[in-house]
């Protein structure tokens, strides 16, 4: 192309090279642009237009509404919070007179699951169902989110002013006023409640229990002079004798007790020694299904029974024996004997509530030297402080409107105690009601003022479970509502301007810093405490005590209270594991929970004895039973019967804790309410309930949702293995069943016929060894399972449909008396069978027939040992269901969360709810399998801090949700490939060429002969009995 | 020229002609709906409704609609699965196995009976999607199909995905085979025919043009067909035991199980056969083409069918006994003295005991009798798959997650789904398609009908 040469001008200036041109030629404009011009004549359209388009946008944008986002980015991020890390803080639990030392598992400041406390010598890192379940309290829906004047929502500074004056005015009058709780086992808390009293000395604190160890105080007291509870040590026993003390269950310190108890249940070829148990009981408690004896007396036999006991010994000692009705039961003089050939390795412990009784059977563990090792009267525990007596008399007070003001510290008496009904009628008698509850229960909604306290895991705390054993409490989340902690009200109330954090800690600098010498910097002792959750003093030792009781009077008043023989029909009130005395009764996890023994959900019901049954007609056909009435001096409840082997014959069980009213849309409606049956015998609350009685059938049918419906094993000893301890001593593998298999090389185990090539475990082999010797069957586990691993709960029609989600569930095997091979009878139970527990979850079979059938690969085998279930890829054809032998695989029926149709499923059916769930644990969809992971984010977060400690796992960096709450160390886990590990040791296993081989005599795997080749062991059953029974 | 042979029975009776054939059977496709047909239509799309609505509840809800639980994860659903494709046997049965047999006398009912085998085997796939929590993934990931998750594939261990080859493969090639088969009759109706009419059955039967090379074909690829069809009859149910034989549970892992559910099946396959055609027969007014001794022939491979079911009952309890299997054992005695006895005795009385019936001359040739037994039988094996399914599974090895099975409206509201839809296919076949085979049946009409007597 050719150049092009024309030169264009852009003007006659620039042919000219005008100096002007030439001026401005490198600007864009030639000349002067007339801004300037414009501004100084005032504004012009430009600006009008600028402004007026700011003016819009800025308005518009004004009146958008700015989206809230709750998340806060960390941008200083708090030192040790970080996104995903767990952070634990120890603390306590304590409801009541309940009380457990806890480890709090915080995510992104949200605490969500429970673990036991180590450090704490009285629950030693274990917990129970309540403990466990506690959390969900703290995200309930049904809390109070702040104070109430009249039924209205107002604010804390306006309660207390009117609070206040009242007080001031009813002081002036000197009016009663009545502060009216449970056991109070914060001494920081009696100390405020003190300051209160002081401030207003017409103030008395009236503290009483649901259920009630006054009884038990008072005989102390009549006997040694000492008003306290002992502490026990079951753990020092060889011989165990319970009088319907539910130790292992609900009776004072049941997590302490079981894990002194699981010590002497654990045996060995080293230690082929056990504890031996007997129980004498009306109703069937889990401690009676451990005992190694159980005899099922009547409540009108019990005192009677007891005296004889007495008797029994004291002939053989030589001491005077008691002037009562002879009276033999099974197994009594068995258990005289035993008592009396270990002295100082014996302990008898009752229930009852009777002081005359409670005497005597402190009389008897005088005689066989108990009290110098294990009871100890000089360290009194704290769980049950009530006085029956205080509360009958506060309630008659107030009925009398002899009460002027009366505050319902954490107590809910009107649901609770059995004049619950008089002081709900009495309550507008008194001037000045207010309660501190976290609800609207029963008592709350009718008082005056509501000042709500923190949730425990809301607030500072303290506790003094235990002589010389102190606890304390911190918050683990910000106060989520509007609530005070109870502690300060009452410093509030009495003027008292310091928050309670400051009272706690001024008190434990002069209280308890003072008791020790470690360290002289408050601080540090402050931090260590709070660090290690406990703080303990030194424990007067157990010393001998000289009995001073008045036996002659005991055995009139026993003469006079019990009978040999009664014919009348008589209930036992008990508390359940789960839902105990019914102030966690708005938690779904408990009302779901399986009960150890009658494995029923959702109600509570009338236990009653097979022959009762059979006697009336009343047959259990996959929970359907009849309602039968029964109506107590005028009062009547109508619920249905549990057919309940073991229940002694002319007794009726009834649990408390159901019938809430105003506990939550979880609670209300929910079985009867049984508190208002207690009878009060010479001041005493009484539980049974031996006269007038009348039972009627109805033709009402019912159906109790059970998660197990059928009783006995069937004789199948290749699911439980059992023998006697005389047998284990003479051969350890005492009950094993080897089952072989005939080939043409003539007799094989199982293990060594196999399609299957096996697996290479190179890094870890996970595996969990369960001891069903010192199992008791609690169930701690399986609620520690359910917040672990986000299990849903699902409700009463879902249980009777038999679809619960339980990924841990605790088998309960009753023994049959029917000859082996009647199919039909095995059935039945025995009338007072044996028990066996055995806790079921996924097996992580090596040879997995669930993995096999999987048409989409859902479940697969890890390179660990563990059989993994993969929900986002399972289009639930429930194939690896039907085809798992031990039926441990739960299916989404439905879809559980956010579904209005599960809204008891609480913690994932609201917002508040919703954060309990563990973020690590995905929420299973509708139409999914799930089942037992064996905890694989827990192996994962171990395997994960060890790498980033560059350094091997070690035995305990991991353990699963189910053996860490288990009080009873019944479940170990571990990984196999660890020579130094527990399980390996255990198990004693071997490398043989490419296999391990399991050298303890007592392991076993559930169902050997289909060598399925699970990595969870059990170990067999062993009874400290002396003849084996028929299976 | 015609042959009629002294000593057998005529096949095709009444003296038809070919044209006679041709009249008899096309007038049904030809003719206006009769309000019969019309009548029987509506209630089965009423049924089909009523079905309809309870799935789309199961579907919605999730599987939880049905009676199902921890311990019983199938019942009805795999029951009627199995049930189907039981039924489903016959029709290829008849039409493959006897074709290569030569036995004549399957022409006048293997279209109806192929026709039943596709509709049966339309409602037994059903339940494999529906039964899964998740189908709408489900549907597609039980495939092997190429993905982009990886190296994920299907799990060739599992018998389900069996049942997926094996189904599909059994449906397809019972598709072909049937439509083949139609086509020479469709063309037949094609040229009958007038207008629009014309146009649909022309573009069915795919320009058949009757040269005798197009009939060389059509029989080539009819012996094919049948050859490949054969081994399947044998294959489906045999694959379809395997869902049970390869699982752990006692009463599922049993060898016995291929050869005893390919009898089972024929054996439920001819009798709802016989229901079917004892109906269209007595309807369509065709008693000379469908006639006592195709009948008495299908009764009596009832006989021997269920003589067989019988036997592998028996076998069963005597290898529990003579295996010593302690779970194994009380797997049969459950069945037979357990909470669902009445199930097990309602399978032994209605398989075992029933068919026995048709020793008798008399009841084996008695329209009345074959008919009540025919469904006798089908009721009998629904049971035989209940009885395996949930009497096995709700006592298997741990006594603790023992549980019973209660069937909910919604398992009988899907169950009814498919029964819906299985008739208003039939009817709908009955009606548009020719229910003989007129091809076939002229083929036999010179050597073993009647005499033709014009």
């Amino acid at each position: 192309m050719k150049e092009n040469q024309k030169i264009y001008w852009k003007g006659v200036e620039q042919l000219t090279n005008d100096p002007e041109f030439v001026k401005h030629a490198d600007k864009e404009f030639p000349e002067a642009l007339p801004l300037e011009n414009e501004e100084a004549s005032g504004s012009s359209r430009r600006d009008f237009l600028k402004l007026m388009g700011f003016g819009v946008a800025a308005a518009s944008l004004a009146a958008c509404e700015t989206p809230i986002k709750n998340a806060i980015p960390y941008l200083n991020k708090p030192v040790d919070i970080n996104p995903s890390i767990p952070n634990y803080y120890a603390s306590t639990y304590i409801n009541g007179g309940d009380y457990a030392s806890i480890v709090v598992k915080t995510r992104e400041g949200r605490p969500i699951k429970i673990d036991g406390n180590k450090l704490s010598p009285i629950t030693q890192g274990g917990t129970n169902a309540q403990v466990e379940a506690s959390v969900l309290s703290l995200y309930d829906k049904e809390r109070l989110t702040n104070p109430y004047i009249g039924g209205k929502g107002a604010s804390w500074e306006e309660l207390d002013k009117q609070v206040i004056a009242k007080l001031k005015s009813i002081a002036l009058t000197g009016g009663a006023i009545r502060i009216v709780s449970n056991t109070v086992l914060s001494p920081t808390t009696k100390e405020a409640i003190k300051n209160f009293t002081s401030k207003y000395p017409n103030a008395v604190h009236v503290a009483y229990d649901p259920t009630s160890s006054n009884g038990m105080v008072q005989a102390n007291d009549w006997a040694f002079g000492k008003a306290v509870i002992p502490s026990y040590h079951f753990d020092n026993a060889k011989v165990i004798v319970g009088f319907g003390a539910d130790f292992l269950g609900t009776w004072i310190s049941p997590i302490e007790f079981t894990k002194q108890y699981g010590k002497t249940r654990k045996i060995s070829k080293e230690k082929p020694e056990m504890s031996r148990h007997f129980q004498f009981e009306s109703n069937f408690s889990l401690t009676g299904a451990n005992a190694d004896y159980r005899t099922p007396i009547k409540p009108s036999q019990e005192g009677l029974v007891i005296a004889n006991l007495y008797n029994l010994l004291a002939a053989k000692a030589g001491a005077a024996t008691m002037s009562v009705a002879k009276l033999d039961v099974p197994f009594l003089t068995k258990a005289a004997n035993e008592l009396w050939a270990n002295p100082g390795a014996g302990l008898v412990v009752a229930s009852s509530n009777d002081p005359y009784v409670q005497v005597v059977v402190n009389a008897i563990n005088s005689l066989i030297g108990s009290y110098s090792k294990t009871i100890n009267l000089s360290a009194p525990v704290n769980f049950r402080q009530g006085n029956d007596a205080a509360m009958t008399q506060f309630i008659a007070d107030a009925k009398a409107g002899r009460v002027a003001a009366a505050i319902f510290f954490n107590a809910n008496p009107v649901y609770n105690h059995a004049n619950g009904a008089d002081l709900a009628d009495a309550i507008s008698k008194i001037g000045l009601t207010v309660s501190t509850s976290d609800r609207m229960d029963e008592t709350t909604s009718l008082v005056q003022f509501v000042a709500p306290d923190h949730h425990f895991l809301e607030s500072w705390n303290d506790a003094n479970p235990k002589e010389g054993h102190y606890s304390l409490a911190q918050p683990t989340i910000t106060p989520l509502f509007d609530t005070r902690h109870a502690g300060e009200s009452f410093l509030t109330w009495a003027e008292d301007s310091s928050s309670y954090y400051d009272f706690l800690r001024a008190n434990w600098k002069a209280n308890y810093f003072t008791k020790q010498s470690e360290t002289g910097d408050f601080n540090m002792f402050w931090d260590k405490a709070l660090f290690d959750g406990v703080f303990t003093t030194a424990t007067p030792a157990a010393e001998s005590v000289s009995f001073g009781g008045n036996l002659p009077v005991c055995a009139s008043q026993i003469g006079k209270t019990y009978k040999a023989d009664s014919k009348d029909v008589e209930i036992v009130l008990y508390e359940k594991i789960g839902l105990g005395n019914g102030s966690q009764a708005n938690n779904p996890w408990l009302q779901e929970m399986s009960d150890p023994i009658t494995k029923a959900t959702w109600d509570n019901y009338f236990t009653v004895s097979q022959k009762w049954a059979n006697e009336n007609g009343i047959k259990m056909v996959e929970g359907e039973t009849t309602v039968i009435k029964v109506t107590v001096n005028g009062k009547t409840l109508e619920g249905p019967a549990l057919v309940q082997p073991g229940q002694a014959y002319g007794t009726i069980g009834l649990a408390v804790g159901y019938g809430r009213t105003k506990a939550g849309k979880v609670a209300n409606g929910v079985g009867m309410n049984a508190f208002p049956l207690v009878a009060v015998a010479n001041g005493f609350a009484n539980y049974s309930i031996t006269s007038g009685v009348n039972v009627e059938l109805t033709s009402t049918k019912y159906r109790i949702a059970q998660t197990q419906t059928h009783q006995t094993y069937m004789g199948r000893t290749n699911v439980v293995q059992e023998s006697v301890l005389a047998k284990y001593k003479e051969d350890a593998s005492a009950g094993r069943e080897h089952p072989e298999i005939y080939t043409s090389e003539g007799f094989k185990k199982p293990s060594k016929i196999s399609l299957w090539k096996g697996h290479q475990y190179s890094q870890h082999h996970w595996g969990l060894a369960i001891d069903m010797n010192s199992c008791v069957g609690c169930g701690a586990c399986t609620i520690a399972c359910q917040v672990e691993n986000n299990v849903a709960v699902v409700g009463r029609d879902e249980v009777l449909n038999r679809r619960e989600m339980a990924w841990i569930r605790i088998d309960r095997y009753y023994s049959s008396d029917a000859p082996a091979g009647d199919l039909t009878a095995m059935e039945v139970a025995a009338e007072n069978p044996e028990v066996t527990f055995q806790p079921m979850m996924c097996q992580h079979c090596n040879n997995a027939p669930c993995e096999t059938v999987c048409p989409v690969a859902a479940t697969t085998h890890s390179s660990e040992g563990l059989n993994q279930m993969t929900y986002n890829r399972c289009i639930g054809t429930r194939y690896c269901a039907n085809n798992c032998p031990y039926k441990v695989r739960r299916f989404n029926w439905f879809k559980y969360h956010d579904n209005k149709q599960f809204d008891t499923n609480l913690s994932m059916n609201n917002d508040l709810g919703k954060m309990v769930l563990n973020p690590d644990v995905t929420v299973r969809a509708r139409g999914v399998m799930e089942k037992c992971t064996m905890c694989v984010q827990r192996i994962q977060a171990g395997k994960l801090t060890a790498k980033r400690e560059a350094r091997p796992m070690k035995d305990g960096d991991v353990d699963v949700a189910c053996a860490t709450a288990c009080p009873s160390d019944a479940i170990v886990f571990g990984d196999m490939n660890d020579p130094n590990s527990r399980i390996t040791k255990m198990l004693q296993l071997k490398e043989e060429g490419e296999e391990k081989v399991v050298n303890e005599e007592r392991a076993y795997h559930v169902l050997e002969e289909i060598n399925v080749a699970p990595n969870v062991w059990y170990f067999t059953k062993i009874r400290n009995k002396d003849v084996e029974n028929k299976a | 020229m015609q042959v009629t042979s002294s000593v057998r029975e005529p096949l095709v009776t009444g003296g038809k002609t070919i044209k006679d054939v041709t009249n008899d059977i096309a007038r049904h496709v030809e003719g206006k709906p009769t309000k019969g047909w019309l009548l029987a239509v509506a209630v089965s799309l009423g049924v089909l409704t009523i079905g309809a609505l309870a799935l789309v509840a199961t579907l919605w809800e999730g599987i939880g609609m049905w009676g199902l639980n921890k311990t019983v994860g199938w019942a009805w659903d795999i029951t009627n699965f199995v049930w189907w494709v039981g039924i489903g046997h016959a029709g290829t049965l008849i039409s493959a196995v006897l074709l290569l047999f030569r036995q004549k006398w399957r022409t006048s009912i293997n279209r109806a009976a192929e026709a039943m085998t596709i509709f049966a085997v339309i409602c037994a796939a059903q339940f494999p999607i529906i039964h899964m929590g998740r189908p709408w993934l489900g549907a597609y990931w039980a495939l092997p199909l190429p993905n982009t998750y990886g190296s994920l594939w299907v799990n060739f261990n599992s018998p389900l995905l069996w049942d997926v080859f094996a189904i599909s493969t059994y449906f397809t090639v019972s598709l072909v085979f049937w439509y083949i088969g139609l086509i020479p009759d469709f063309a037949t109706i094609r040229d009958r025919a007038k207008g629009l009419r014309k146009v649909i059955y022309g573009a069915l039967s795919f320009g058949w043009d009757g040269a005798a090379k197009t009939w060389m074909r059509y029989e080539t690829v009819s012996l094919i067909l049948a050859g490949l069809a054969t081994p399947l009859v044998l294959s489906v149910h045999t694959i379809v035991s395997f869902d049970f034989a390869t699982s752990v549970i006692p009463g599922w892992h049993t060898t016995i199980f291929p050869p005893y559910f390919v009898a089972g099946a024929i054996f439920s396959g001819f009798a709802m056969v016989l229901t079917l055609m004892i109906i269209t027969r007595k309807v369509y007014k065709l008693e000379d083409y469908v006639t006592m001794t195709h009948i008495e022939l299908m009764n009596i491979v009832i006989i021997i069918t269920g003589s067989i079911v019988g036997i592998a009952y028996i076998t069963e309890f005597f290898i529990a006994w003579y295996s010593g299997v302690a779970a194994e054992q009380y797997a049969f005695i459950n069945r037979a003295t357990g909470p669902y006895w009445w199930a097990y005795w309602s399978m032994m009385t209605c398989n075992v005991i029933s068919p026995q019936l048709f020793w008798f001359k008399k009841i084996r040739t008695s329209i009345v009798a074959t008919f009540i037994l025919s469904i006798v039988v089908n009721i009998g094996m629904w049971f035989e798959r209940f009885v395996i399914i949930v009497t096995s599974l709700h006592r298997d090895y741990l006594p603790s997650s023992w549980a019973m099975f209660y069937p909910t409206m919604y398992d009988v509201g899907v169950y009814l789904f498919t029964f819906g839809l299985f008739f208003t296919l039939f009817f709908l076949f009955a009606k548009f398609f020719p229910v003989i085979n007129m091809a076939e049946v002229k083929s036999v009409l010179k050597s073993s009908s009647e005499k033709v007597n014009k």
